[in-house]
């Protein structure tokens, strides 16, 4: 058996490392907000967990496409890589983000566009991998896979599109849609630990997927050597 | 003399040979469409099995909406554009299962794939004949909808959201059967895969048909409008696009 690359072990460490690191930042570091007080702390980490989850979504129907062009089959494994890591971090995000609305909004859930369109996207992960599950071909597995993300990742921007019709009371943090939305404003020290948690995440993505890249390719090898054994 | 002879079969060969594969490889995608869509049109019109199917489907939903809604006069004018578009929505995952599973069941998609036409065709041809055994079912659903709760549903604006949305939910619908119904789940599949992708369709649709019903200006209408039409445009093209990659074997 391959051991784990030396690069993997370093990124591993790294990860720990600036995951501490923007913790620090996020709960002691960063200034208490002034309206909203400590539980505004949680922004840091639900920001980062969305950023990765959107990042992964789209790399997922990136190499969906890149899949149905090359039909490699390291390009389906990446993709599936995408998706499941993306699905936890989505499913944080989430999370993150009630445990924050309900002293700021003093409900768990709304109907807002981005939580709309976080859930749905959540759904169509569930639906990708329940579409996996029901084809037992890798190939077609693969094939499928990789239409399904691309319709995906087409329909989730113009879901957020559609409910942005509808009043959003969440607050906007890059690019107001329009003037009377409500902005938050971060003092130097709040940037810091915002953008370090950005960067904590990416990192932590990163590894996470070479972990399950490398897991598919050790599942495929693995069901080659069974199907040799039968024969 | 023999020469010619064979100069002249030999020609007559070519000739022959050509010919059909000419006629093959040069097929018209409209006349390949259209013929699949007669074969779907045909057969459901000897059965009447999927339409009526659907109807009688559509007609318990909306029964069912009424007890589970109230539906009053007073709720009437704000649901009626979500509980019309829910059940076509309902009604049209059970026709689009159903017309996928005919022709994997009865080995005619072995058949379609196997004929010298543009795959293309036949993704077009069953979208199309799914789209018109919805606009059946929608259009027996609407007036005997406004019949029963006194809304007067035929309008012309009203009808054409009705066909904008039913063109994007049949566009997707029909892609997303042809891959589910090649799977172990089959029909159970279906609105899993369908319904968070086609979200957008229906939103806007509810939201268009809903500003029409309670008289907003059309301003308001305009931008869900636009939505359906950018919906539909770009999951036609993005359908057409990978269908091929969904039938291959």
């Amino acid at each position: 058996m391959q051991s784990k690359p030396i690069a993997l072990k370093i990124l591993d460490v790294v990860s720990i490392i600036v995951l501490a690191i923007s913790t620090y930042l996020a709960l002691f570091f960063a200034p208490t907000e002034l309206v909203m007080g400590q539980v505004q702390r949680v922004f840091y980490f639900h920001i980062g967990t969305a950023w990765v989850g959107m990042l992964g979504f789209i790399i997922a129907a990136v190499s969906g496409v890149a899949y149905l062009i090359t039909k490699d089959m390291r390009w389906d494994r990446f993709e599936v890589a995408a998706v499941e890591v993306s699905t936890v971090f989505f499913f944080l995000t989430i999370v993150l983000g009630s445990i924050w609305a309900r002293p700021a909004w003093n409900t768990w859930w709304t109907w807002d566009p981005r939580l709309t369109t976080a859930a749905v996207t959540e759904l169509i992960y569930i639906a990708y991998f329940m579409l996996r599950q029901g084809i037992d071909d890798p190939e077609k597995r693969a094939r499928f896979g990789a239409v399904y993300t691309l319709l995906g990742g087409v329909s989730a921007p113009i879901t957020f599109m559609v409910i942005r019709l509808f009043r959003t009371i969440h607050p906007v943090i890059v690019g107001a849609a329009n003037a009377n939305q409500e902005k938050m404003s971060m003092n130097g020290d709040m940037k810091i630990a915002f953008f370090f948690a950005l960067f904590a995440f990416t990192v932590i993505f990163v590894d996470l997927i070479w972990h399950r890249i490398r897991l598919g390719s050790l599942e495929d090898k693995v069901e080659q050597l069974k199907l040799k054994v039968s024969m | 003399m023999t020469n010619k002879m064979q100069n002249e079969e030999g020609r007559m060969q070519n000739t022959d040979s050509i010919h059909p594969s000419s006629f093959i490889t040069h097929p018209s995608l409209l006349k390949a469409t259209f013929a699949i869509v007669q074969k779907d049109l045909a057969a459901e019109f000897r059965s009447f099995e999927l339409v009526s199917a659907m109807l009688v489907f559509s007609l318990l939903v909306i029964i069912i909406f009424n007890f589970a809604l109230e539906l009053d006069v007073k709720v009437r004018q704000s649901v009626t554009a979500g509980v019309l578009w829910t059940t076509f929505a309902f009604a049209g995952t059970l026709g689009l299962n159903r017309s996928m599973a005919t022709e994997k069941d009865r080995g005619c998609m072995d058949g379609l794939l196997l004929a010298p036409v543009d795959r293309s065709a036949i993704y077009f041809g069953k979208a199309i004949s799914n789209l018109a055994f919805m606009l059946i079912v929608e259009a027996i659903v609407l007036p005997v909808y406004s019949v029963l709760y006194n809304v007067n549903l035929f309008r012309l604006d009203l009808i054409g959201i009705i066909l904008l949305g039913s063109i994007g939910y049949v566009a997707v619908g029909t892609l997303l059967s042809a891959m589910s119904v090649q799977t172990r789940t089959r029909e159970v599949l279906l609105p899993i895969l369908l319904f968070p992708v086609a979200i957008p369709v229906l939103l806007a649709a509810v939201k268009a048909s809903n500003g029409l019903l309670t008289g907003a200006e059309f301003a308001e209408v305009l931008i869900p409008l636009n939505i359906l039409i950018v919906y539909d445009v770009v999951f036609i093209a993005v359908a057409f696009m990978v269908f091929d990659f969904v039938v291959e074997e």
